[in-house]
């Protein structure tokens, strides 16, 4: 217990009044991250379960992991198919990534090991610098305001890391999560007054500025002078059917085997970590099945209105389920509880909503492929509203209930 | 407002101290169609301070034959008049501007700032005070336009009123322009951090708090906020 008894020792300077008042915030961070808080709550609560914001933050965080690691397993083993395929570009790049990657492992896309760590490589530093640029803004802010640092910027941050292309620039990272923290979050008022998701509004922020490095064709691979469209983009362009003529069937595309953002092809991989969350009831289960339910139905019925011009009316809905991030986003993103509708009914439609809106977003509308982001973000400021029309009806009801004889 | 400003006060209280933008929330309409380029952003600053101060000064000068009960008409020809002349001289000297402005100069008519100013000031105030004050809140405009301007062209663009002062990466440069401040919802997110730093400097203009989180927990002897 050295390092209780030293934290103890310390403890004093960073109380109020103490020598390093200021820096309370980073003293309390590192305390309660390496020890369980010592705070009780001392008014008469209904304590079911101690599951505190901590432990629901740290338990979100490693529900990730699974998509995270395949996500990296994915970027690697894209990266060493298409240098496979064409090994002139690995001769000609002289991107620094590859450096580190020669150092350790080779580019052999059979080799687990190769795959993942050049996976690793592109993904360590852009979750590092999200977690110390996204981390600066928190600590800022909680010193100024005085409060302690949140452990909920642990999902923030890794979730903004999972929505980003392999190959985006570090400096957009940094901007990017910037802008989630600071605008999307701590202008509100920090964890818990958001209305919208911060790692999705830095993502958004990063979508609508710098379009180059987070849509198109090259960004998907990590391989310099590589275009390769998402299965999601070809679908938009080419129909359904195209894809399984490129190669790429449902059960590729449901393992995840597919270019895309790191963390958000492996739909396997999502539903093990979005199980553990739907079980420890951290993710409502209403909410994802809401965004199943509209999204089943919209597909179906553009898939019975059909179109001859539109490829997209044709998807069905089981592809719409393993393609872009639509099983992420239902997971991780739309699930988000400060962001999310609160009531039961509020929660059914809001997740309808979602996945109404990416049907709408992907189908219809002939500017982005892709509509996970823009649905989240758009349910995501629907969901007050809701809330409050599904709370004014049930006060409505119960007056009802007791009408003046 | 002080029944005796003085002249400074009138022409520059409303700079910082009473922007229309950033405190009194008028005119953002404007303000996020015309500011991604200073060009555009100085015409229109122009254009509202001059139709601003000129329609303050008339209809202070019949201030007091205008009968209440048509008075926002008799404003609103008097604006419109204003606007059609500042909208015809636009399109006689700097056409290509006044293509690029399109309908945001015909819209200074429907402006709160012009309206708000005849209603709240040049209907109380003599011609030469409603004068100063239509020119000071059209300066506060200005500022905040001009603000606006530089920071989405430079950023958005490279440029400062045409002029590459950030060399682009598509021209061989190292600047990558930032394309979300080239679309006007970015002026929104804009005009509010502008709007932050304004009232951290300026306590007074800050709005008290509508409500207060109650504590979860009641604070004890070792004076920690639990969260």
């Amino acid at each position: 217990m050295g390092l209780r008894s030293y934290l103890d020792s310390i403890e004093h300077h960073f109380a109020r009044g103490g020598r390093f008042e200021r820096w309370f915030a980073l003293y309390e961070a590192t305390d309660t991250f390496l020890y369980r808080p010592a705070s009780v709550t001392r008014t008469t609560a209904h304590v079911r379960d101690g599951i505190d914001l901590k432990r629901m933050m740290i338990l979100v965080w490693f529900a990730t992991f699974p998509a995270m690691f395949f996500g990296m397993w994915n970027v690697g083993f894209q990266a060493n198919t298409a240098y496979a395929a064409q090994p002139e570009l690995l001769a000609s790049a002289t991107d620094w990534h590859l450096a580190i990657i020669r150092l350790l492992a080779g580019f052999d896309p059979g080799s687990l090991w190769d795959n993942l760590f050049h996976g690793a490589v592109y993904f360590v530093p852009i979750y590092l610098v999200t977690f110390a640029v996204g981390g600066f803004w928190e600590v800022l802010f909680a010193m100024v305001r005085g409060h302690e640092v949140n452990e909920g910027f642990f999902v923030t941050s890794v979730l903004f890391a999972l929505i980003l292309p392999p190959t985006i620039p570090l400096w957009q990272v940094a901007l990017g999560i910037s802008f989630g923290v600071v605008i999307a979050k701590e202008v509100f008022g920090g964890t818990g007054k958001n209305f919208l998701n911060p790692a999705l509004a830095g993502r958004a922020f990063l979508f609508f500025a710098y379009p180059a490095q987070i849509s198109g064709d090259a960004v998907w691979t990590a391989v310099d002078g590589f275009t390769g469209a998402t299965p999601l983009a070809q679908a938009a362009q080419e129909g359904i059917g195209q894809l399984a003529e490129n190669g790429l069937t449902w059960c590729d595309a449901f393992i995840g085997i597919m270019p895309g953002s790191v963390g958000e092809t492996g739909t396997l991989a999502i539903l093990l970590g979005g199980a553990v969350l739907l079980l420890t009831r951290i993710a409502a289960w209403r909410i994802v099945a809401g965004i199943f339910l509209g999204m089943s139905v919209l597909s179906l019925l553009f898939n019975l209105i059909g179109s001859a011009t539109n490829p997209m009316f044709a998807v069905p809905w089981y592809w719409h389920l393993v393609l872009g991030g639509f099983a992420f986003g239902a997971f991780f993103m739309a699930t988000d509880p400060v962001s999310a509708a609160m009531t039961d009914t509020g929660k059914w439609i809001f997740g309808v909503l979602v996945g109404v809106m990416v049907i709408l977003i992907r189908v219809v509308n002939p500017a982005f492929p892709e509509g996970m982001m823009l649905a989240i973000l758009f349910g995501n400021l629907c969901a007050p509203l809701i809330d409050h029309f599904v709370v004014a009806a049930n006060i409505k009801r119960r007056m009802a209930r007791h009408v003046q004889q | 407002m002080a029944k005796q400003a003085s002249a400074r006060e009138v022409l520059l209280n409303p700079v910082f101290n009473n922007n229309p933008i950033a405190l009194q929330i008028l005119g953002i309409c404007s303000a996020l169609a015309v500011t991604s380029n200073l060009d555009t952003a100085l015409v229109m600053a122009i254009a509202l301070t001059s139709v601003t101060a000129f329609s303050n000064l008339f209809i202070a000068m019949i201030r007091r034959q205008i009968p209440a009960s048509i008075r926002m008409i008799v404003q609103m020809v008097i604006i419109a008049s204003l606007v059609i002349v500042v909208d015809q001289i636009l399109r006689a000297y700097a056409f290509t501007l006044a293509k690029q402005l399109s309908v945001f100069v015909g819209l200074i008519i429907t402006n709160c700032i012009v309206m708000g100013r005849a209603e709240a000031f040049a209907m109380q105030n003599p011609p030469w005070a409603s004068f100063l004050d239509g020119i000071g809140n059209g300066l506060g405009y200005s500022a905040m336009l001009l603000a606006l301007g530089v920071v989405r062209e430079l950023f958005g663009a490279g440029k400062l009123f045409g002029h590459e002062i950030l060399p682009l990466v598509q021209d061989g440069g190292w600047y990558q322009p930032n394309g979300l401040l080239l679309l006007p919802p970015s002026a929104f997110f804009l005009i509010g951090l502008f709007i932050w730093a304004l009232r951290m400097w300026k306590k007074g203009q800050q709005e008290p708090a509508t409500f207060r989180l109650a504590p979860q927990v009641k604070e004890e002897d070792n004076g920690w906020k639990e969260a």
